[in-house]
């Protein structure tokens, strides 16, 4: 058939363009304009070009922050993977007990963010909470407020609380999915538990605890809000994690181009290992396909 | 390899099973003879998978007991009765390579490295898969998914038996051909004792030496291809095998002739009294159509199948199917059709009537 070249349809793109750029690119752009320029106020501009980059990026102060938020998001990872594959492989494969698991899993996901960290900070408290008052009760001296490794401590428990769920969940539709056949086939080849696990489970559970990874690293690397509400980043900064030191930058010390710049890279990092993941798995998909 | 006997077997899923009808399983007694291949044949539904569960240990009959060579292994697990078992889905472990796969039932039982590394060599061999062993099973197609999983289940020397469930249900058309005559092949070279599950005729019929037709969680008829065409037991196997299945009319019987609506059919053999609901099954291939004698019919419908005719009909109100040969001419006054004697089957209240013998003779 004979094509008649027509560039009228590019219009029909035109309302999604439009959308786009006041949601996403417009906004960004403001944050650009911060982070290559300089105020004093009054709406006066000054040419900065990447010298805020430059600043953050020898920063010492960011280098702190990016490590605890690495450390952080690593700890997390590390319990919260196998425990969640670990919580999914005990829940209940079929009846009235799966259900009710499933609704108590579901639970500590539907709270936000914030009433997490409430409820985190009061158990917490030597003098009210249940948490605290138990541990000072058993002759430990427990003070988040003070104490660092206290202070990291509530902010693991609280996240593993709040998000050990969501991977124990995915696990759990990942083991749902393996057909019975693979279970009988194993017993008759006399695989013992863990092969079985080894063999079967997790190479089939691969896929939903690539995206579980994804996810909680995501989340986790741009946590702000419940460590916020425990321990404010404090003590001094030992739990001020890259959100909370950005926030701090810009609106504490309104220093809003080093803070501009700082949020440009985040942002691009966070960009970086999404897409990483998204190769990984779409190779992993094509080699299952084959 | 071993037999397998049946005692007094049945099965239900509800926990207080209050009649047959709560059994997916009625009562069955039956021997399977060592180094025998058997196709389990029937609808969907009918019992033949909850059988082939109960033989492989993967599920505990209620009743009864199952025995490999006079050993009782009612109560033994699955691993202990050393059977093999090939399942609807190919079931791989995708991580691993062909050959890991392979073997993985005689490494996780102990076998020495020598002693594995010859058995699977043997063993793919077998299924045609040596250039393949250092491929990961991942990726591989469904019918060498299914040929990989065949040769873990032989690849131990002491398998009682192999068991297949419907093995060929997702491999695709000109494949199940080559799979199945492999299979036939295996069994002719090695003699393990088969048993292969499925609703597919053709498939039970070409695989197997005996055919266990279950209808209903019930075995109602055993036999060979020959014997479930000839003389079917049970008006469930003339219907289910066969195409068409076989023709069915209500009928009374006196001695050695059939009257159907009045009108007489004689028969092969004389018959005693039958009392019941009483049919005369005749299948489709010893019916002819023609423009004299036998039963009157009105012909609604031919179809050209290519090597033969299938002409359907009504009979007093009854449909009944007739085959033609390809090149034989239909005209417009064949009204009646003829049934060969020797063929008709006497059936009552769905079960074959034996005749008596001597052809009219009391036995």
């Amino acid at each position: 058939m004979e094509k008649t070249p027509n560039q009228k349809a590019w219009f029909l793109v035109l309302p999604v363009l439009i959308l786009v750029a006041f949601s996403a690119v417009v906004p960004l752009m403001t944050v650009v304009n911060y982070a290559v320029q300089d105020s004093f106020g009054n709406n006066v501009f000054f040419w900065e070009g990447l010298g805020w980059f430059e600043q953050v990026l020898t920063s010492d102060r960011v280098h702190a922050a990016l490590g605890r938020q690495l450390a952080f998001s690593a700890i997390i990872l590390a319990i919260q993977i196998p425990l969640g594959v670990a919580i999914a492989l005990c829940m209940p494969k079929r009846g009235v007990w799966a259900s009710v698991c499933l609704v108590l899993m579901a639970l500590p996901l539907l709270i936000p963010w914030n009433v997490v960290g409430t409820i985190w900070q009061i158990l917490g408290r030597t003098d009210i909470g249940l948490v605290g008052h138990t541990l000072a009760g058993l002759g430990i001296d427990w003070n988040y407020a003070r104490n660092p490794v206290h202070a990291w401590i509530t902010v693991v428990v609280m996240d593993v609380w709040h998000w050990t769920s969501l991977v124990a969940l995915l696990a759990y539709a990942g083991l749902q999915s393996i057909p019975q056949a693979y279970y009988q086939a194993a017993r008759i080849d006399q695989a013992s538990r863990w092969k079985v696990f080894r063999y079967i489970e997790l190479p089939k559970m691969q896929g939903v605890l690539l995206i579980a990874i994804l996810l909680r690293f995501m989340d986790s690397f741009m946590i702000y809000t419940e460590p916020f509400v425990v321990t404010g980043g404090g003590p001094g900064s030992a739990t001020s994690f890259l959100s909370i030191d950005l926030v701090r930058m810009a609106l504490g010390q309104f220093d809003l181009g080093p803070a501009a710049a700082f949020s440009i890279m985040y942002f691009l990092v966070i960009l970086l290992v999404s897409w990483v993941f998204y190769t990984v798995m779409t190779n992993l998909d094509r080699a299952e396909g084959k | 390899m071993a037999g397998i006997t049946l005692d007094n077997l049945a099965h239900s899923y509800v926990a207080q099973p209050r009649g047959p009808e709560d059994y997916a399983l009625q009562e069955l007694n039956h021997e399977w003879e060592d180094g025998a291949a058997y196709a389990l044949l029937g609808a969907s539904g009918c019992g033949k998978s909850t059988l082939l569960n109960i033989i492989s240990g993967l599920l505990q009959p209620s009743r009864g007991r199952i025995l490999f060579d006079g050993r009782d292994v009612t109560h033994l697990p699955t691993a202990e009765r050393n059977i093999a078992q090939v399942f609807q889905f190919p079931v791989v472990y995708d991580t691993m390579t062909v050959r890991d796969n392979l073997a993985f039932p005689l490494r996780n039982r102990g076998h020495d490295e020598a002693h594995v590394a010859a058995r699977v060599q043997e063993v793919a061999r077998m299924i045609g898969m040596q250039d393949m062993l250092g491929r990961k099973a991942r990726g591989l197609t469904a019918d060498a998914k299914q040929k990989i999983s065949l040769g873990r289940g032989m690849v131990r020397q002491d398998v009682n038996a192999l068991l297949f469930d419907e093995p060929l249900t997702v491999i695709d058309p000109h494949m199940k051909w080559e799979l199945r005559t492999q299979l036939k092949k295996l069994h002719h070279d090695f003699g393990h004792t088969m048993i292969y599950v499925t609703h597919d005729q053709t498939e039970a019929l070409t695989f197997a030496d005996k055919v266990v037709v279950m209808h209903e969680g019930r075995v109602v008829q055993i036999g060979t291809p020959q014997e479930l065409f000839e003389t079917p037991a049970h008006t469930f196997v003339g219907y289910f095998i066969g195409s068409p299945g076989m023709n069915l009319l209500p009928a009374e019987i006196t001695g050695d002739r059939a009257v159907v609506g009045g009108m007489p059919v004689p028969l092969g053999h004389a018959y005693g009294p039958v009392a019941g609901r009483v049919a005369i099954g005749i299948r489709p291939e010893f019916s002819r159509l023609s423009d004299e004698g036998g039963l009157p019919v009105i012909v609604r419908r031919i179809e050209d199948v290519g090597r033969h005719k299938i002409i359907r009909a009504d009979l007093l109100g009854h449909d009944i199917s007739m085959i033609a040969n390809e090149d034989e001419v239909i005209g417009p006054d064949m009204t009646r059709v003829v049934f060969d004697p020797a063929h008709i089957n006497v059936y009552a209240d769905d079960w074959r009537v034996a005749p008596r013998a001597h052809n009219g003779k009391a036995a």
